[in-house]
């Protein structure tokens, strides 16, 4: 019986790999009232988690035409994911802090 | 033929020599603290450097015959429907820049809804109003002027008024070449007059600086509070004093504030936090006018606000004593500067129409 099992688990566990190594992870953080990056390029299905780094609280959201999302308030070092799964270009901001402005630039 | 006077801009002058820059004072309230608190009261008093200069968009930049027709505008009272309400009336220089009273009065005496803001420091501001609803200075300013329970008059109509004064006429000309007296460029003028409204030194600049009698023993006890215990400076910070963003600090209010312009959860009631500079000769507070006092200021933010979903992150009750309240009181009392009033400008009439002549 392991004989069979053996394979498809070794198997299982290859496609698993491959399969997280497609869809990543970025981080952008939040500090001084200001996002880490200005601009982000990922591809459609990755995933960008948003960390508070700062000492107050923020609200990431976005507004952007099929790719809105708001993160509700986040607490000083609360992390927030959104996996983008649409091609497109979208505007990034805090809710709270109205000069904290950023892009996601996912391609397909 | 008249003159225009190029000099003076009277509005008030962005003293460049009056820079703050930190250097180590050695004196015995510093010196009693230790090494690694010194140092961290230096670090912290860097964040509430003065700027060097007035930032001016690159659509709108600077000039003077910009800014002291924006002061004419500003203080004209052919601007409101009715011919008697200027931006000065509730914007007024002798009240740093507001109308001391907890809601403003717009045309036929009608109260509004929220409390008239100061125009100082707006410069540096992102987004105006108490909602966050204009996105420049520019937009703001034609505003109130169209509104019809403030100012209550029509843009054209205002145009073809003031293109009836050759004076206007000139200036605008002056101002924006090419383009003249237009809708859009009275905003302008009027915005960069605003700009140049920026509060004078104040004793606390001076102690940021490194004067270290400009504030007393209670005030600057008062600015450790703000910025640790009583967690003011989470939302007023910097020079200015406010993070030009917008927070429900848990009043009893039904004015939902930001919430009309961007309906995410957290701007419910939530509302721009202003300047503290002058402070002390601003109230009332909030943006219905309904805290009386400092001391009513205190109690609130004291009490923690009202426990809703929407209340800031940051609000919290912060256990003040009476006297750490007062010592925060003398804290803010050393953000009034004596500010230079501008002077009232002459405003353009028309001219008397030409007699007939005598048969």
């Amino acid at each position: 019986m392991f004989k069979h099992i053996l394979p498809a688990l070794a198997f299982g566990m290859v496609v698993g790999y491959i399969s997280v190594a497609l869809a990543a992870t970025t981080t952008v953080t939040q500090k001084d009232k200001k996002f880490s990056e200005t601009e982000i390029t990922v591809k459609k299905g990755d995933t960008v988690a948003f960390k508070n780094d700062d000492d107050i609280t923020h609200n990431v959201f976005s507004t952007t035409s099929g790719m809105g999302f708001d993160l509700r308030t986040q607490k000083p070092g609360q992390t927030s994911e959104v996996t983008f799964d649409r091609a497109g270009k979208a505007e990034v901001r805090c809710a709270i802090h109205p000069q904290m402005k950023m892009y996601v630039n996912v391609t397909e | 033929m008249f003159r225009i006077a190029v000099s003076t801009v009277a509005a008030v002058v962005f003293a460049a020599s009056h820079i703050a820059t930190v250097h180590a004072a050695d004196t015995e309230s510093v010196a009693a603290l230790g090494p690694a608190a010194q140092q961290s009261l230096a670090a912290l008093k860097a964040k509430y450097q003065r700027p060097t200069s007035i930032p001016f968009p690159s659509d709108n930049p600077y000039s003077v015959e910009k800014a002291q027709l924006g002061q004419m505008l500003f203080f004209d009272p052919r601007m409101s429907g009715d011919n008697y309400i200027a931006c000065a009336s509730c914007h007024n220089p002798a009240l740093s820049w507001g109308d001391g009273l907890p809601r403003g009065i717009g045309t036929g005496m009608t109260k509004l809804a929220r409390r008239t803001p100061t125009v100082l420091n707006l410069a540096w501001a992102e987004l105006l109003m108490w909602d966050g609803r204009k996105p420049s200075l520019e937009e703001q300013a034609l505003g109130p002027i169209q509104t019809d329970v403030e100012m209550n008059q029509n843009l054209d109509d205002l145009v073809k008024e003031l293109s009836a004064i050759d004076e206007y006429k000139l200036r605008f000309t002056m101002a924006f070449p090419g383009e003249g007296l237009t809708g859009p460029n009275i905003g302008k003028a009027i915005a960069t007059f605003e700009r140049t409204i920026v509060s004078n030194v104040a004793p606390f600049d001076r102690w940021i600086a490194g004067d270290e009698s400009a504030i007393s023993p209670a005030a600057k006890r008062g600015f450790d509070l703000f910025n640790n215990k009583a967690n003011c400076a989470a939302c007023h910070s910097g020079w200015n004093f406010t993070d030009g963003a917008f927070h429900d600090i848990g009043l009893p209010s039904q004015d939902v504030g930001r919430y009309k312009e961007l309906s995410l959860p957290s701007m419910m009631h939530a509302f721009k936090t202003p300047t503290l500079r002058d402070v002390d000769r601003r109230g009332p507070y909030m943006h219905d006018g309904s805290l009386k006092t400092l001391v009513d200021v205190m109690r609130h933010y004291n009490g923690g606000g009202i426990q809703r979903p929407s209340l800031s992150g940051d609000m919290k009750k912060l256990d003040l004593t009476k006297a750490e309240i007062a010592d925060v009181i003398a804290f803010m009392q050393t953000l009034t500067s004596d500010d230079p009033l501008p002077q009232v400008p002459r405003l353009p009439v028309a001219p008397q129409p030409r007699r007939e002549a005598a048969r």
